[in-house]
């Protein structure tokens, strides 16, 4: 067993960012049907990236963190120039990098250069590894001849570990260990001297035992050749291990950015909160965790109003962002829980519930025909008596018939801006004093409305 | 106690090469009784998904066995391929990794359920399948309004979750479930691993959980198996044996989780072996810290350290069966750096 400490390792400050990102957007359009294009109607997009700020100071390792979903792939390939960004700037060393063309991007790619997740997918399987190491060579005309080339191949393999290099140079990559491939991976990708390494989840495909062994490699390169990393993973505990700073994403957006110390040991967003909660501890005392946040990551093409995770949060309120859709969820979960009969029986009265499914600040439900809308406002009100403290009634402004049918009306929602709270960025309403006092203020409207009337005039 | 519902005996499934055979399962004996879960965990290549896909009768032509598997009162490996098949999903269920490619893009989830119960119990009334599907799935949170859509509504955890609704639907004695959260996302592995964990209590189902990440053995299992190049090394209660490992390769795969209480990187230097030529005598002694000179010259001999708590080792003797001078440290070739898995 070998133990190593990790030093500590504080980015150096007075100096300009190496990476400057302000409000980089990356969208996917996506195709529509063929009669959505006949009809020259947008099919929408998928906004990947949407409005993330950061800084990168040289010699810092900046942990992006998020779920399948988050954006967080897209975000390194963008800051790399392989997906387009839509909007937003991104700045190396002061220059804008940003709508560079191909040609252009192409000397950059010397310095910032990445490690993707699968090794084995890293690896032209027709290729040395002594070709594939220096091949980067080649393509960037940095070395030309052979000894050259050799040499510097040679230089990159013994520095990763896999020494003797000429015994590794002339293997294929099947015959390699995962560990051993994402080790000439990350030969590679050091090969030109770069400065920037965007690392995305080098270490998820490999065996418990190993990653310790990569993310070591990871900082002894760090520190030999003054590297700066991005980290990206959905694994929040080796970025513990690894990062000076940590990124939350959450459907293409930061929702909390800090110093790692304070983002692990005052996680502020309930997203981070919950992120941490959720990793298996190898602690048999402890049991798995129950209070976890319902469902899982909506889709991006239509995220939730308001705050993307009010859907899944156990600390939303009313200014959350509440809507139709959360009112489909919360019906379903309770169907779920009942016995099919009865199930059966609330569903046949309520009518469609696709018109649940667009998102709107207020929702009408239909009664099924040959049922009243009585009926559909008793199941609200089951549903309601049902989970009382669900954050849900807390955005529900206003319930009645209405129409034969039974309208409910939402609180305005407001979309999470950036606010600071020690030495840590985030986007929760949580902490934004505006949110708060609009949600007090809601809070006292309804006060005042639940009076009697009597009572109403002499209030004030 | 509860019934013992599954008891392997000197198990061995060799996979047949160009060469020499694949040793992948050797010589492993464990039990699993009703509405307990074991956990069994292990590097990639130690054979763990080999023997969960033994005691199911998947493994592909060309391989053989030995030992015994006894379902009831049946071994398994004796009885005709036919009726492990009739076994297969009734009393032995199984859920595996991937979700995205296990269910059928072109029809609907009720047609996944209808055709499982229509094959295994033709005699219940379609009704009764529709209520039973839907309680199924809602013992998965889906809900009984998504019944007739396609898998590709549904995201991953969802169709992770169907796959297990789809494995309970016929009430399994056993569930073998590979690497069910892998592919997953944390939170909605913490939410799977907690409907598995209800699922002992609810279902009596006796759940074999192979696994690579011993956190999820902590949190969701009452016993652990830890196996290593085709043995079970170590096994005993989940709190035992976190607490007191007694084989230094558990100890070493405990050392090397990353978790949010680390303070020390660490790892098993080396790669686990070839299972065609694995080590002699113990098969971990070239990457044990431990290692005597008996490790590299006579077959380790099971012990109980406790109660119910059993390890490979000779650390932990007989005392008697090492020969004089046995104890003394081995002298090992060192292992390179990048001998890595």
């Amino acid at each position: 067993m070998e133990a190593v400490t990790v030093p500590e390792v504080q980015p150096r400050s007075g100096e300009d960012a190496l990476l400057e990102v302000r409000d980089l957007r990356t969208r996917f359009s996506l195709r529509g049907s063929f009669f959505d294009r006949l009809r020259g109607r947008e099919a929408g997009s998928v906004k990947a990236v949407d409005g993330v700020s950061f800084s990168l100071q040289r010699g810092e390792v900046l942990g992006v963190v998020g779920e399948s979903g988050s954006g967080k792939t897209t975000l390194g390939r963008t800051l790399l120039g392989l997906a387009a960004a839509t909007d937003g700037s991104i700045k190396f060393e002061g220059h804008e990098i940003t709508g560079l063309s191909e040609n252009a991007f192409r000397p950059l790619r010397r310095r910032l250069q990445i490690v993707f997740q699968d090794p084995h997918a890293s690896l032209n399987p027709a290729m040395t590894i002594g070709e594939s190491v220096g091949h980067p060579l080649k393509i960037h005309g940095v070395a030309r001849t052979r000894e050259e080339i050799e040499s510097r191949v040679v230089e990159a393999l013994e520095r990763v570990g896999l020494a003797p290099a000429q015994q590794y140079m002339v293997k294929y990559p099947t015959d390699l260990s995962g560990g051993q491939k994402q080790r000439a991976v990350l030969a590679r990708a050091i090969i030109l001297g770069p400065d920037i390494l965007i690392a995305d989840e080098p270490v998820s495909m490999l065996d418990m035992s190993v990653r310790a062994k990569i993310l070591e490699l990871m900082i002894d390169l760090k520190r030999e050749l003054d590297l700066t990393y991005v980290y990206i993973t959905h694994d929040l505990a080796t970025a513990k291990f690894f990062c000076d700073r940590i990124a939350i994403m959450y459907l293409g957006k930061i929702v909390e950015i800090g110093p790692a110390k304070e983002i692990y040991a005052d996680p502020k967003h309930p997203y981070t909160v919950s992120l941490l909660k959720a990793i298996p501890e190898p602690d048999p005392t402890r049991t798995v965790p129950r209070d976890l946040p319902r469902g899982e990551v909506p889709d991006a093409v239509t995220p939730p109003l308001g705050c993307s995770f009010h859907p899944r949060c156990p600390r939303a309120f009313e200014v959350c962002g509440w809507e139709s859709r959360d009112l489909r969820a919360l019906l379903e979960a309770r169907w779920t829980r009942m016995p099919e009969a009865e199930y059966r029986a609330e569903r046949e009265v309520i009518g469609s519930l696709e018109s649940l499914d667009e998102p709107a600040m207020s929702a009408v439900v239909e009664p099924a025909s040959g049922h009243s809308a009585g009926e559909v406002l008793e199941i609200v009100d089951r549903l309601r008596a049902d989970a009382p403290d669900d954050p849900f009634w807390t955005g529900v402004a206003d319930l009645a018939e209405r129409d034969g049918a039974v309208a409910i009306r939402f609180h305005d929602g407001l979309d999470p801006r950036d606010v600071e709270s020690g030495q840590s960025r985030l986007q929760c309403h949580l902490y934004d004093p505006d949110a708060l006092a609009a949600a007090e203020a809601v809070r006292d409207e309804r006060r005042s409305n639940d009076r009697p009337p009597s009572d109403r005039g002499m209030a004030d | 106690m509860s019934e013992v519902v599954l008891d392997v005996r000197e198990l061995r499934a060799w996979y047949g090469t160009e060469g020499d055979p694949v040793r992948a399962v050797d010589g492993v004996s464990f039990e699993i009784r009703s509405g307990e879960t074991l956990g069994l965990v292990g590097e990639s290549g130690c054979g763990k998904s080999t023997l969960g896909r033994t005691i199911l009768g998947l493994l592909p032509e060309g391989s053989a066995t030995s030992g015994e598997i006894r379902y009831r009162d049946r071994n398994l490996l004796a009885v005709s391929p036919k009726e492990v098949r009739s076994l297969r999903g009734p009393d032995l269920g199984l859920i595996f990794q991937e979700p995205m490619t296990r269910l059928d893009p072109l029809v609907t989830i009720e047609h996944h359920f209808m055709e499982t119960l229509n094959a295994h119990e033709p005699d219940l009334s379609h009704r009764e399948k529709r209520t039973r599907s839907l309680e199924a799935l809602a013992a998965m949170g889906i809900p009984p309004t998504r019944f007739k859509q396609y898998p590709h509504e549904f995201s991953g955890g969802m169709r992770q979750r169907i796959m297990i609704a789809l494995a309970l639907v016929l009430n399994p004695k056993v569930l073998v479930a590979d690497e069910p959260t892998t592919a997953l996302d944390v939170i909605v592995e913490g939410q799977i691993l907690g409907i598995l964990a209800d699922l002992r209590r609810n279902f009596d189902t006796a759940l074999l959980l192979i696994t690579h990440n011993l956190g999820i053995v902590a949190e969701a299992c009452d016993r652990v198996a830890v196996m290593y190049a085709g043995r079970i090394v170590e096994q005993g209660g989940a709190r035992n044996v976190f607490a007191e490992p007694a084989h230094p390769y558990t100890r070493a795969l405990l050392d090397s989780i990353i978790s949010l209480g680390t303070t020390g990187l660490k790892y098993i230097p080396g790669a686990p072996p070839s299972l065609i030529d694995p080590p002699p005598a113990c098969r971990f002694h070239p990457r044990c810290p431990n290692a005597m000179e008996v490790c590299a010259a006579k077959f380790p001999i099971q012990v109980d350290v406790a109660e119910g708590h059993s390890t490979e080792c000779w650390l932990h003797g007989p005392q008697e069966e090492i020969p004089p001078g046995g104890d003394q440290p081995l002298e090992r070739e060192e292992i390179a750096i990048a001998e890595e898995a």
